[in-house]
């Protein structure tokens, strides 16, 4: 029996919030027989799963397979020799994220709050209990500390030069074309073909790609199928509607069998780069689509507003519709972003060598014949950070610029 | 200004997008295998420096990516004995992985020079789809395997009984026609995946598993008991496997037929990458042609006159590249059977060359 003060009675309907863990309980699944049977049930059947997992996990599972091609998932038959380009790649990486953090939280009191160290503590045990392979472990550590300093260095600059955000956005501009170079090599590095880029560096990289092409395209596509002009309005809507209405694989044999057929001899674009316009020019259609239905949902009367204040037709889009309508959009864009970055595993099947397809060569060799369970389990991992990351830091950006609070 | 901001970051991205595909069309260096109307493949090979060469990539003892990333396999040291012979480095190759629908399109389309990628020699895809099949490498056959306390000594037992199959391919129609043939009523159970299929007859869900026996023999050795598994006499289909070249060029035709030959003569005289330099010099005629020190063998054909030697030495014969990726020296330990030399009892048989 607890004390129970007489205020408490008074004090009108229950605060939810400060519900105790067995008091939770009882009222979320032990509400009355039914509920709690169902509870008992769906309890028992994830606990038998989990157990049956971790035993697996535990004992049956042979994990040498992941260490021991840990450069082949990463990299696909990228030279070994040359992966100090890739290490350099991830500490700029590293660097321009640990910046951009700093300065996005540079109005936050403690930029290393609990869950941050906590988050950062986790990464460290993790790479020091399962290191991949011992010196990239000892490489790893350093680029999780350079994230933690640049963190503290953006988080002073923004303090100071409160424009130092668009600088940013042009760094990571720019990282991109540096991360082709150092991938690619040229211009004083060796070059390395495309044919040799794979695993989850060429994942991220059709994926990002992808993403950086289909918007642009999505947007002109979706303003099209609205636009007043009946041409481009008809020619939008086609390619939208065709588009729509044929599978990916299909989009991706055609870039990658059809087109050469179509092409004069000699002009014959790169591989990777077929693979990745098939993937954008897929998603664009999709994103139009998205696009389009945060359009319809501005108000006319936003647009009658900007006519009056005497605002001319692109700077309306520009500055009135369109932010809106985009903000309005962001879960379906991240979605179909989110969509994009899984569909990279069709490119397995035209033959690159992305995530899913080292995956198979792996599975095929006689060492690790049978290590299937092993080697997908480990992919999944993969793809449910990136993917969840991804829908993390959409709904960050929909906080960020939530008006109606 | 923020939203004008954000007009110019879509504008931005859409330069970017741009930038970016010239960024990558030039990293995309060794990507051109345009044919040049009226040159042959070979010279194209050549001049390039590197023979690109169409594999799978995927098949266990065939083809796979081994830990240091280097591929590996029977089919790829066929790709390695042929730039051996044409560039005299193994290693200056470029693997497209290919998939098999793709396979004879990439071919043709002039993608990759060669296919080395487990295909199945007929006369369909010789006349029809304008391919040249080079001698075979491998010859396979669908096979079944079956638990060995299960009492079945061939097709006739499989009556009321459960066999694993993958779905909408040969070797489902092959399994049906054979069992028609012998008037056996047995249960189909079809995967979409051979993983599945597998899995489901290590279960005990199926008396018989079948596909082609390479395949049967590899996987039997990740099963938890492998020994107590075995593989029926019966052969259901002919598998014979080799690489392939594109119609209408004979030279490069000529040359990977003859390097393909090259091997089998080359474990048939005993050489092998080991002893080949103490058959130097030697007296048998026939060695010092096939090793070019005498005749033109190699010249004639537009290679360097001792393109065996560079590739006996670099790649080894074809008894060496068996043993090493799918024979006894490997896990899979298949039996050479037809893929042995006609001298003892098998199929490989290289014409003279003289």
């Amino acid at each position: 029996m607890t004390p129970v003060t007489p205020n408490s009675f008074a004090s009108g309907p229950p605060a939810l919030i400060g519900l105790g863990p067995i008091a939770w309980a009882k009222k979320n699944l032990f509400s009355d027989w039914f509920n709690s049977l169902l509870t008992l049930i769906i309890v028992a059947i994830f606990s038998w799963g989990l157990w049956r997992l971790g035993s697996w996990a535990l004992t049956m599972a042979q994990w040498p397979v992941i260490p021991n091609n840990f450069g082949l998932f990463m990299t696909g038959t990228y030279p070994p020799a040359l992966y100090a380009r890739i290490w350099v790649l991830l500490a700029i990486i590293c660097a321009l994220a640990g910046l951009s953090w700093g300065v996005l939280a540079r109005n936050v009191s403690i930029l290393f709050s609990r869950n941050v160290r906590l988050g950062l503590a986790a990464i460290g045990a993790f790479i020091v209990l399962f290191p991949p392979t011992r010196p990239s472990a000892l490489k790893l550590l350093p680029l999780v500390a350079l994230v933690a300093a640049m963190a503290a260095v953006g988080r002073q600059g923004g303090r100071r030069f409160p424009g130092v955000g668009k600088w940013i956005s042009l760094a990571w501009f720019l990282s991109y074309f540096v991360a082709l170079w150092l991938i690619g090599g040229g211009l004083g590095l060796t070059r390395v073909s495309t044919n040799d880029w794979g695993g989850l560096l060429l994942t991220l990289l059709a994926a990002i790609s992808g993403i950086a092409l289909c918007f642009p395209l999505g947007l002109l596509l979706a303003l099209g199928r609205r636009s007043a002009l009946p041409v481009v309005r008809w020619l939008s809507t086609a390619y939208i509607e065709v588009v729509r209405g044929v599978p990916l694989v299909a989009f991706l044999f055609m870039g990658q069998v059809m087109i050469p057929l179509f092409l004069p001899v000699g002009s014959r674009p790169d591989r990777v780069l077929r693979a990745v316009i098939a993937l954008a020019l897929f998603s664009a259609a999709y994103l139009a689509e998205n696009v389009r239905a945060g359009l319809q949902a501005v108000p006319r009367g936003q647009r009658e507003a900007a006519m009056s204040l005497g605002l001319n037709t692109p700077l309306t889009l520009g500055l009135i519709v369109l932010p809106q309508a985009l903000k309005i959009a962001i879960p379906a864009i991240v979605g179909q972003f989110i969509s994009l970055f899984q569909d990279t595993t069709l490119l397995s099947i035209v033959g690159l060598a992305e995530l899913l397809g080292i995956g198979r060569s792996v599975l095929a060799n006689p060492a690790y014949l049978g290590r299937y369970a092993e080697v997908y389990l480990f992919l999944a991992v993969i793809y449910w950070v990136f993917c969840y990351a991804m829908a993390l830091g959409s709904r960050k950006l929909e906080e960020k610029l939530n008006t109606e609070r | 200004m923020r939203k004008l901001g954000l007009l110019a970051a879509a504008l931005g991205l859409t330069l970017a997008a741009c930038g970016g595909t010239t960024t990558t069309a030039t990293t995309g260096g060794e990507g051109t295998t345009a044919p040049v109307a009226g040159k042959s493949r070979l010279n194209v090979v050549k001049e390039r420096g590197k023979l690109i060469c169409g594999v799978d990539g995927g098949i266990p003892g065939f083809s796979f990516v081994d830990e240091s990333g280097k591929y590996s396999g029977l089919d790829v040291d066929v790709c390695k004995a042929v730039a051996a012979a044409v560039l005299g480095d193994p290693e200056a190759v470029e693997y497209r992985r290919l998939d098999s629908t793709e396979r004879f399109t990439a071919l043709a389309g002039g993608e990759v020079d060669m296919l080395s990628r487990n295909t199945t020699w007929t006369i369909n895809r010789d006349t029809q789809v304008g391919l040249e099949f080079a001698p075979t490498t491998f010859y396979d056959g669908q096979g079944m395997m079956v638990r060995k306390n299960s009492g079945i000594d061939g097709l006739e037992d499989f009556e009321g009984k459960a066999v694993c199959v993958e779905t909408g391919t040969t070797t489902e129609l092959n399994l049906t026609d054979q069992m028609r043939k012998l008037g056996v009523n047995f249960e189909p159970v079809v995967f979409q995946d051979a993983d599945a299929a597998y899995a489901a007859y290590d279960e005990g869900r199926c008396e018989g598993m079948t596909s082609d026996k390479s395949q049967l023999v590899a996987r039997r050795s990740t099963l938890p008991n492998p020994d107590d598994h075995i593989l029926l006499e019966v052969t259901m289909s002919k598998e014979p496997l080799g690489p392939v070249t594109v119609n209408n060029d004979s030279a490069w035709y000529d040359v990977v037929k003859w390097v393909t030959f090259g091997l089998f003569q080359a474990e048939e005289f005993g050489i092998t990458s080991a002893n080949i330099d103490t058959f130097k010099g030697s007296n048998d005629p026939n060695i010092a042609r096939f090793l070019g020190e005498e005749g033109t063998l190699g010249t004639d054909m537009g290679l360097n006159n001792d393109f065996m030697y560079a590739v006996v030495k670099n790649v080894g014969n074809y008894g060496e590249i068996y043993d090493r990726n799918v024979g006894a020296d490997s896990q899979f330990k298949l039996e050479r059977g037809q893929n042995a030399l006609w001298t003892d009892g098998g199929l490989m048989y290289a014409p003279p060359f003289r």
